[in-house]
């Protein structure tokens, strides 16, 4: 009986002593002078595209060369459909990666304090030029006056328009002024005269209603109140701007109805609204063009998608691997980024800069729908348990996608269903 | 219990006039070597069942008195509250409703259309055998495969509503709707699982003495009576099994509403397990959807219990 009581404290305290272990080495950084080959490091990202992972080993060879102690980095890619719940499952597992990117679960992940603040350690790396981030786009990742990820990518949404089915239809588009009210008269034409889809917000298939915010931002809606505590979906411009998407749907057939596809990168719909980074679906096949988000009664507005990358706390590296987020998103990799990733600094920023990588997009065209739209943009609805407010706003806003639908009643009852999650 | 018995049964057997010279006894050193192979024939089976059964409910039980922050790690003891949450919750209720509609129409459906196919297919005829693979077929194919392919046919502009228009016929939109919503679920969970059930009454069926239909049969019994009261409590059995079965699949149900409705519209198609998998890996809330997972569990084990229960008053000739 003692000695198995005696094997039991053993055991309690090895376990304790390992969790310690464990412990300190999460919360406190590692040295700088790690011995030779003793650091992995692991960032998860969602692109699978062989371009930006080559991109990316790249800049991690260059960072390995220089820096002894670093054995390997990887890029975990991770499917998007399930980022979010793969990456929260591996951190609660304790199979946690040293560098993640994140979309909306940042405000998760800031609020559990499971960032690591870059702030200090950007400004003070020589010529990183932390002063050239647009505040703009700083501002969803940042906390405290603390920024937790670096806004890798802000991607603008845009109008895109086919205009060959414009053609067919025997439409006209005059660009400047166009409202959503003359989008939703052009997509219901298009579909009485080739049965195509008028106007698809892409993404949204009457599920992800976040995706909306790139209309009812021009109505001057917004899903909540700006300090994220009260649901606004019950206010008189959600009302209007629910009641055009609705009509649109159901009374001039503007854009497919729920349950139906249409795929305006296949030549199914007139117009769709989609991030500007979409554009490496157009196949060619036919005449496109790309504009900003049409105007809605609140006026011009613009709207965009954002992705950060950060360290989380949890890493066995924090210290090396802040130094290679550092080096990552430094002014000359930064520019490599932009290829593919709309960047958050002013001095890649413009037109002619974009459209030195961009093979889809004229300069005018970038300069119009990127460099112009990010400075003012707002970005899509983000809060803290994203997948628990997305889904219990569906489970509510379902209600309004049926043919006789009672829009206030539906909103009132999306705020009923919202208001206790962003409480929490 | 068990060496009583045995001890019971071998005195009787001693007893008997007609026991012939007594077993000589083993020696006690093979006995235990004999328990050793047992053990090792059983052990990958009991190291499974232990690390994927019983040890991840023990660990559900520990969660669902705790509230975990994933991010940080930190694990709260919280007692009751998330016992408490099962009555607070507003939703549980219309997933529960959701659940019991799902398991009704599964069960039902499955097992009267898995009976009628076997008593059709158990007949000689040509093509008999091209029939039984038809129906069996979609069993191999993958849940998600077979769900994606259903989710374009049922769109309000795929391909059921297509053939529906066909003969003038204006379909619903399936999967927007709660009602065609949820029947579209069921219905295509049927017809990829009802294939096992056709083949075990079918294995059944083969098993039941001709002559015993043919004696009815000359006692003036119609196909119907055969059929109720020769046929039907001979495979009584297997009746049990696949209730159980389709009940414990019913239950399980997760891709079909993953992929299809996402539990939707409003939370119509949101069945127990799925709400389970929310709660716990989207919404984070490892302790709640610990606490409904062991709900879950619980209600497959009272309706196999109470299904083994009643197994006295409706299974004949019970093995």
């Amino acid at each position: 009986m003692f000695t198995r009581r005696k094997l039991l404290t053993a055991l309690t305290l090895a376990t304790a002593v390992g969790l310690a272990a464990s412990g300190c080495s999460a919360a406190s950084p590692q040295a700088p002078s790690a011995a030779p080959g003793s650091v992995d490091l692991r960032m998860t990202v969602w692109t699978s595209n062989k371009d930006h992972l080559a991109l990316l080993d790249s800049i991690a060879k260059s960072y390995k060369a220089s820096r002894p102690a670093i054995k390997s980095i990887t890029f975990d890619s991770l499917p998007f459909a399930d980022y979010n719940s793969t990456l929260t499952t591996q951190i609660a597992g304790g199979n946690s990666p040293d560098l993640v990117w994140m979309g909306d679960l940042s405000k998760d992940l800031i609020s559990a304090k499971a960032l690591v603040p870059l702030t200090d350690r950007l400004k003070a790396t020589p010529e990183w030029g932390y002063d050239d981030l647009l505040e703009s786009v700083t501002a969803e990742f940042s906390a405290d006056g603390q920024l937790f990820a670096y806004p890798f990518s802000n991607s603008p949404f845009a109008l895109y328009v086919n205009k060959d089915l414009l053609d067919r239809a025997g439409q006209k588009l005059e660009p400047a002024g166009l409202t959503w009210d003359r989008v939703s008269a052009i997509g219901a034409a298009v579909h009485s005269a080739t049965g195509k889809a008028g106007f698809v917000v892409r993404d949204f298939d009457y599920s992800s209603w976040n995706m909306l915010a790139t209309v009812w931002t021009g109505w001057g809606a917004s899903a909540w109140s700006a300090d994220g505590k009260t649901c606004t979906f019950d206010s008189p411009q959600m009302t209007d701007a629910m009641r055009f998407l609705h009509d649109a749907a159901f009374v001039n057939k503007s854009t497919p109805g729920p349950g139906t596809k249409a795929d305006f990168f296949a030549g199914d719909a007139a117009f769709t609204i989609a991030q500007v980074s979409r554009a490496s679906l157009l196949d060619g096949s036919f005449a496109f063009d790309v504009l900003p988000l049409p105007k809605g009664p609140a006026g011009a507005y613009s709207v965009i998608g954002q992705a950060g990358v950060g360290v989380l706390a949890s890493s066995r590296h924090v210290e090396e691997a802040t130094n290679f987020l550092a080096y990552l998103t430094n002014p000359e990799n930064a520019r490599l980024l932009a290829q593919y990733f709309p960047p958050p600094r002013a001095s890649l920023l413009t037109g002619d800069k974009l459209a030195e990588n961009n093979k889809k997009l004229s300069a005018a065209q970038l300069q119009s729908v990127v460099v112009d739209q990010v400075r003012g943009a707002v970005t899509l609805p983000n809060h803290k348990n994203p997948a628990e407010i997305a889904k219990k706003g569906k489970v509510a806003l379902d209600a309004l996608w049926t043919e006789k639908a009672d829009v206030p009643a539906v909103l009132g009852s999306v705020c009923a269903a919202l208001d206790p999650v962003l409480a929490k | 219990m068990n060496t009583s018995l045995l001890a019971a049964g071998e005195a009787a057997h001693d007893a008997s006039p007609a026991a012939g010279p007594p077993p000589r006894q083993r020696p006690a050193r093979t006995r235990r070597g004999d328990a050793l192979v047992g053990y090792l024939f059983i052990a990958p089976q009991l190291l499974g069942v232990l690390a994927f059964v019983i040890v991840p409910v023990a660990l559900a039980a520990y969660y669902s008195v705790s509230e975990w922050n994933i991010f940080t790690g930190q694990l709260t003891f919280v007692g009751g509250d998330n016992y408490a949450e099962l009555f607070q919750d507003p939703q549980l209720p219309s997933v529960l409703g959701a659940t019991a509609i799902f398991l009704l129409g599964v069960v039902v459906l499955n097992i009267t259309l898995g009976l009628l196919l076997a008593v059709l297919l158990n007949r000689r005829f040509r093509g008999s055998v091209l029939f039984r693979t038809l129906f069996f077929s979609p069993v191999v194919v993958s849940v998600v495969a077979w769900t994606l392919v259903w989710g374009f046919l049922l769109q309000g502009n795929g391909g059921v509503n297509g053939l529906l228009s066909l003969v003038g016929v204006d379909g619903p939109n399936w999967l927007q709707q709660g009602g065609t919503a949820m029947a579209s679920v069921i219905v295509t969970q049927v017809i990829r699982s009802v294939g096992v059930n056709m083949v075990l009454f079918l294995s059944a069926l083969q098993g039941v003495p001709p002559e015993l239909r043919e004696a009815a049969r000359v006692d003036g019994a119609s196909n119907r009576t055969i059929f109720l009261r020769i046929t039907l409590p001979l495979i009584s059995p297997t009746l049990l099994l696949t209730a159980i079965i389709t009940v414990v699949g019913a239950l399980q149900a997760f891709a079909q509403v993953a992929v299809l409705t996402e539990g939707g519209p409003g939370l119509s198609t949101t069945v127990l397990v799925y709400y389970v998998f929310q709660q716990a890996f989207e919404f984070n809330d490892i302790g709640y959807g610990s606490t409904l997972a062991l709900m879950l569990l619980t209600f497959v084990l009272v309706l196999t219990l109470i299904q083994w229960q009643l197994r006295r008053k409706w299974v004949f000739y019970e093995a």
